[in-house]
């Protein structure tokens, strides 16, 4: 350390210029003394850099212009984001939905896998594959597909499942337009999506939990645990702690991109853009009206909204 | 024996309530399902029924029929969908598994930088990034290609994370004994690594085999010519649009075709996923 430190600063003292080359040249030894391990992963980061990385920074340049695909993008400042901020309400409306969307689907879905994946860690080894079918098989059905059953359940006229039971047992007078009345279209996307919800990290818990050692729930018992509440609360919840972190965080960011159940159920636009979200409110910007540069600018509020709120998941469940 | 009248009392209840739930869950499934059995006469029965009286495969007939004289066949969907996500699934998984190997047990420079971006990129959803990836698809060409739609897709991070993290876990004297016997990494890499790996590459099919068979996004975008949009929106088509109830049997026989594979490759991969995913786990 003391002797690297000092040769840096006789180094700069002779000639700077040595100095920098002299850290290129290590980082090309390097380079070349891992090149082995950069063949491998050429492929991948070819590809994470040519659709991940380079979107985010042309995301960001995009969305400080003018452009139209036809001409050149060209800079205007952040006259794209005071447009959206303080003059497009459609898109304050669409943040509004999409929170309250996701202020309900984000910790009721996530609550629901949990639970759901601790009760069926508590049945024996071979009734869970039933169990977890039924839970896990909805999240993976095709949001496209699956509307076919929503529409008929959710039908405005007589004839829809709910509107049928609802009318014969006198809870309605006449047929609900669930699908085209604005105050129901947020509470049907939120329960077709927390059908849909039990995904990757409803997987991630099971496996988690089935794994807690067993010498665990026995150190526990001697020191006191006597219900199975305490032994959930002190024992199985810190054992899984990495498995809830990364369920929190993808829950964030499902929760946050809800788009294929709105489109499918009420269209773009839906009815006085009840259904609108700040992903459909992006589509629309992009591929409908081809306004690249104002849907960039949603795109990297999206995107800061999701960062942000993983962060602050990160520095409340990462510690330990 | 505190145990043994929890399981006859309460025990019960409990598997009462679960086993509602999870029928209670399953039901829009089997609506499905029996509804893309059900006859014309059944379809607009009022009361509506939930299961069929007699069944039939005149709706799948149907599906073929209707859709094969039309401009572009019902079958020309399913071509693209199975190409499409094939080269998803093997793409993914052979670029994933191939740098999961030295971001997991190789020392070189820049390692934890590049495994913390992935996590980074777990973060956020990558449909905030469609519009560069778009304008990239259209600069360099590949519009209307099947590449266009796969390229995008294969650098999932949810399951490069996964991969990287299950590969952690193969024990490093196994790797060191196979380079005493003389093998070039490239072998420890085909011979070791990878049957090693074969849970985390199972899990990685299904979750990018999921992705790709459900999303209608690809296809909506990066194909303009009607023959190169996939099954997603071949159903949108036949559904007649957002709300619209037409077609229902023939929707219901389309949708059902549409899910039965994603049902498949979870049954047959489950066990190695679970196995997988008690790796998932994420600390600061």
């Amino acid at each position: 350390m003391s002797s690297a430190q000092s040769s840096v600063v006789t180094s700069t003292n002779i000639d700077s210029h040595t100095a920098r080359k002299g850290w290129l040249a290590q980082l090309w030894t390097d380079l070349k003394q891992d090149r082995v391990s950069w063949f491998f992963l050429i492929p991948f980061l070819i590809l994470f850099t040519l659709f991940t990385i380079v979107p985010i920074v042309t995301s960001v340049y995009l969305s400080f212009s003018y452009y139209n695909i036809i001409e050149a993008p060209r800079f205007i400042g952040v006259s794209n984001y005071r447009l959206l901020f303080v003059d497009d309400d459609i898109f304050l409306k669409a943040i509004g939905t999409t929170f309250k969307f996701a202020f309900v689907t984000g910790p009721v879905g996530y609550m629901m896998a949990f639970l759901l994946a601790w009760l069926i860690s508590q049945i024996p080894i071979k009734y869970r594959f039933f169990y977890t079918l039924c839970f896990y098989t909805p999240s993976i059905t095709s949001a496209t597909a699956i509307s076919v059953v929503w529409v008929y359940l959710f039908a405005g006229d007589r004839k829809g499942l709910i509107n049928f039971w609802a009318l014969k047992l006198g809870i309605l007078h006449e047929p609900y337009l669930y699908l085209q009345n604005v105050n129901s279209i947020v509470p049907v996307i939120i329960i077709v999506s927390l059908w849909m919800s039990m995904g990757i990290g409803f997987l991630a818990f099971l496996a988690g939990l089935q794994n807690v050692p067993r010498d665990l729930y026995e150190a526990g018992s001697i020191d006191g645990v006597k219900y199975k509440w305490q032994e959930l609360i002190y024992i199985t919840l810190p054992a899984v702690k990495p498995q809830l972190l990364f369920g929190a965080i993808l829950q964030v960011v499902t929760s946050l991109q809800i788009f294929d159940i709105s489109v499918q159920l009420v269209g773009i636009p839906s009815p006085l853009y009840a259904g609108h979200t700040i992903l459909t409110h992006l589509y629309d910007y992009a591929f409908i009206k081809f306004e690249m540069g104002y849907a960039s600018a949603i795109a990297v509020v999206l995107f800061l909204i999701m960062i942000g709120l993983n962060r602050l998941i990160f520095n409340w469940l990462g510690r330990d | 024996m505190v145990r043994r009248i929890r399981l006859n009392v309460s025990g019960m209840i409990f598997y009462i309530l679960l086993t509602a739930f999870a029928l209670l869950m399953l039901a829009p499934l089997v609506y499905m399902a029996s509804t893309a059995f059900k006859p014309t006469a059944e379809l607009f029965l009022f009361p509506p029924r939930f299961f069929f009286i007699n069944p039939t495969w005149k709706n799948f007939h149907q599906l073929l029929l209707v859709t094969g004289t039309s401009f572009v066949p019902f079958t020309r969907y399913i071509f693209n969908s199975v190409i499409v996500t094939i080269g998803i699934v093997t793409g993914g998984v052979l670029t994933s598994a191939m740098a999961a190997f030295p971001l997991a047990k190789h020392r070189m420079r820049f390692r934890s930088a590049i495994f913390n971006m992935v996590v980074f990129a777990l973060m956020f959803s990558p449909l905030v990034l469609q519009i560069p990836q778009y304008l990239v698809i259209s600069k360099v060409g590949l519009m209307n290609t099947y590449f266009a739609q796969i390229l995008p897709y294969m650098a999932a991070p949810v399951g490069m994370f996964l991969m990287v993290q299950f590969a952690r876990q193969i024990p490093d004297a196994l790797l060191e004994a196979a380079r005493i016997d003389g093998a070039s990494e490239w072998k420890v890499f085909l011979i070791v690594v990878l049957p090693m790996l074969k849970p985390a590459i199972a899990t990685f099919a299904l979750f990018s085999f999921i992705t790709a068979w459900n999303d209608p996004y690809p296809a909506l975008v990066y194909a303009t010519h009607e023959d190169m949009k996939s099954l997603p929106i071949a159903i949108q088509t036949i559904g007649g649009g957002a709300g619209v109830v037409a077609r229902v049997g023939t929707l219901a026989a389309a949708s059902f075709l549409m899910i039965i594979p994603t049902m498949l490759v979870f049954i047959i991969t489950q066990r190695m996923v679970l196995q997988t995913m008690a790796h998932s786990g994420l600390k600061e």
